[in-house]
């Protein structure tokens, strides 16, 4: 069984349930995937398989040639985004030239999701960490500055790790534990609720839960 | 390519009775009591409406016992059952939000004239 595949977030809005709760959702398209390569213990020292997402209007031009000439070998489709995923079992092993679709998931209730946050470029510290800035008036003359560093004759240098601006986003994210609200297999739609990490069109790795979401016993 | 909407389109109601700001309306709720379900009622004016596919809402005032009450309810709700439209007002504004401020004779609105 494969850990999990790729996907596309297409946007979030709201579903309703039966008894007219709104919930928040994101859909993504996730999926179909071709099968690339094969990782085997003997071969590569683990098990995995290297997933490549099927999109429309992948041109042959923007593809590198050694890219090119990997996906002959399996005779795939174009594909832009590769991306590994472990091998969970023995059962039902992919082949080389396989599709997978969100029928993978068709078991689990809930995912953990992979994407790159939206870069926010060079954030100043009340955006980047959360601090309470100055008043904005009454001659504060103190507005969103980080406020003292490195004090004087103590320590009289800025500690290492102190919070301070710089690059923002952009970053790979993790979201654990989605509960995942419907999957429609004919569109490769994937819904689950709450927000993901990244803007509408980033790329996804959709990975089930190991353990499905069971904490694990303490002994 | 747009799947965002054909997600939000197969949550949208097909009928829903067509009403503007300024109209009275009786809107029929189902409420959950334990097992039964029962329908509530509740009738008064459409102050504002916001659009936005299966997103959309609508906010329904009326003055009972002397105290405004609004509600703001989703347009797709399951929960909604039926809404009637009891009266088509005639208003030169989308959102009526100056009705807060009104009582008794100025907060009436003109009755428009049935195309």
């Amino acid at each position: 069984m494969i850990e999990g595949l790729i996907g596309k977030k297409i946007g979030m809005t709201q579903l309703f349930s039966t008894k007219g709760e709104v919930a928040p959702v994101t859909v993504i398209k996730a999926g179909p995937c071709v099968v690339l390569q094969i990782k085997t213990k003997e071969k590569d020292g683990y098990e995995a398989v290297q997933l490549g997402l099927i999109e429309d209007k992948v041109k042959e031009k923007r593809l590198s040639k050694p890219l090119l000439g990997h996906l002959k070998k399996v005779s795939a489709p174009l594909v832009r985004m590769i991306k590994e995923f472990k091998l969970l079992s023995s059962e039902n092993p992919p082949a080389l030239g396989d599709k997978v679709t969100v029928d993978l998931l068709s078991d689990v209730k809930r995912v953990h999701i992979t994407g790159t946050s939206k870069g926010r470029g060079f954030a100043g510290v009340v955006k980047r960490w959360g601090f309470r800035g100055g008043k904005a008036t009454r001659g504060s003359m103190f507005h969103r500055a980080p406020g003292s560093i490195g004090a004087s004759a103590f320590p009289s240098r800025v500690f290492k790790g102190t919070r301070l601006p710089g690059r923002m986003g952009g970053q790979r994210v993790t979201v654990k534990n989605l509960e995942i609200m419907n999957i429609e297999e004919d569109k490769d739609l994937l819904i689950v609720k709450g927000a993901i990490p990244g803007p509408k069109g980033g790329y996804l790795l959709i990975r089930r839960l190991l353990s499905d979401g069971k904490a694990k016993k303490r002994e | 390519m747009d799947l965002l909407s054909y997600v939000e389109d197969k949550q949208m109601k097909e009928k829903i009775p067509h009403f503007n700001t300024g109209d009275t309306v009786k809107i029929f709720i189902k409420v959950e009591e334990g097992q039964k379900v029962r329908t509530q009622v509740f009738e008064g004016v459409v102050i504002s409406k916001r659009r936005g596919k299966n997103r959309g809402t609508f906010t329904v005032r009326k003055v009972s016992f002397g105290v405004g009450v609004e509600r703001i309810f989703p347009l797709h709700s399951p929960t909604i059952e039926k809404i009637e439209v009891i009266r088509q007002g005639k208003v030169s504004r989308a959102k009526l939000y100056y009705l807060r401020g009104k009582r008794g004779k100025k907060a009436r609105i003109k009755e428009s004239e049935p195309q």
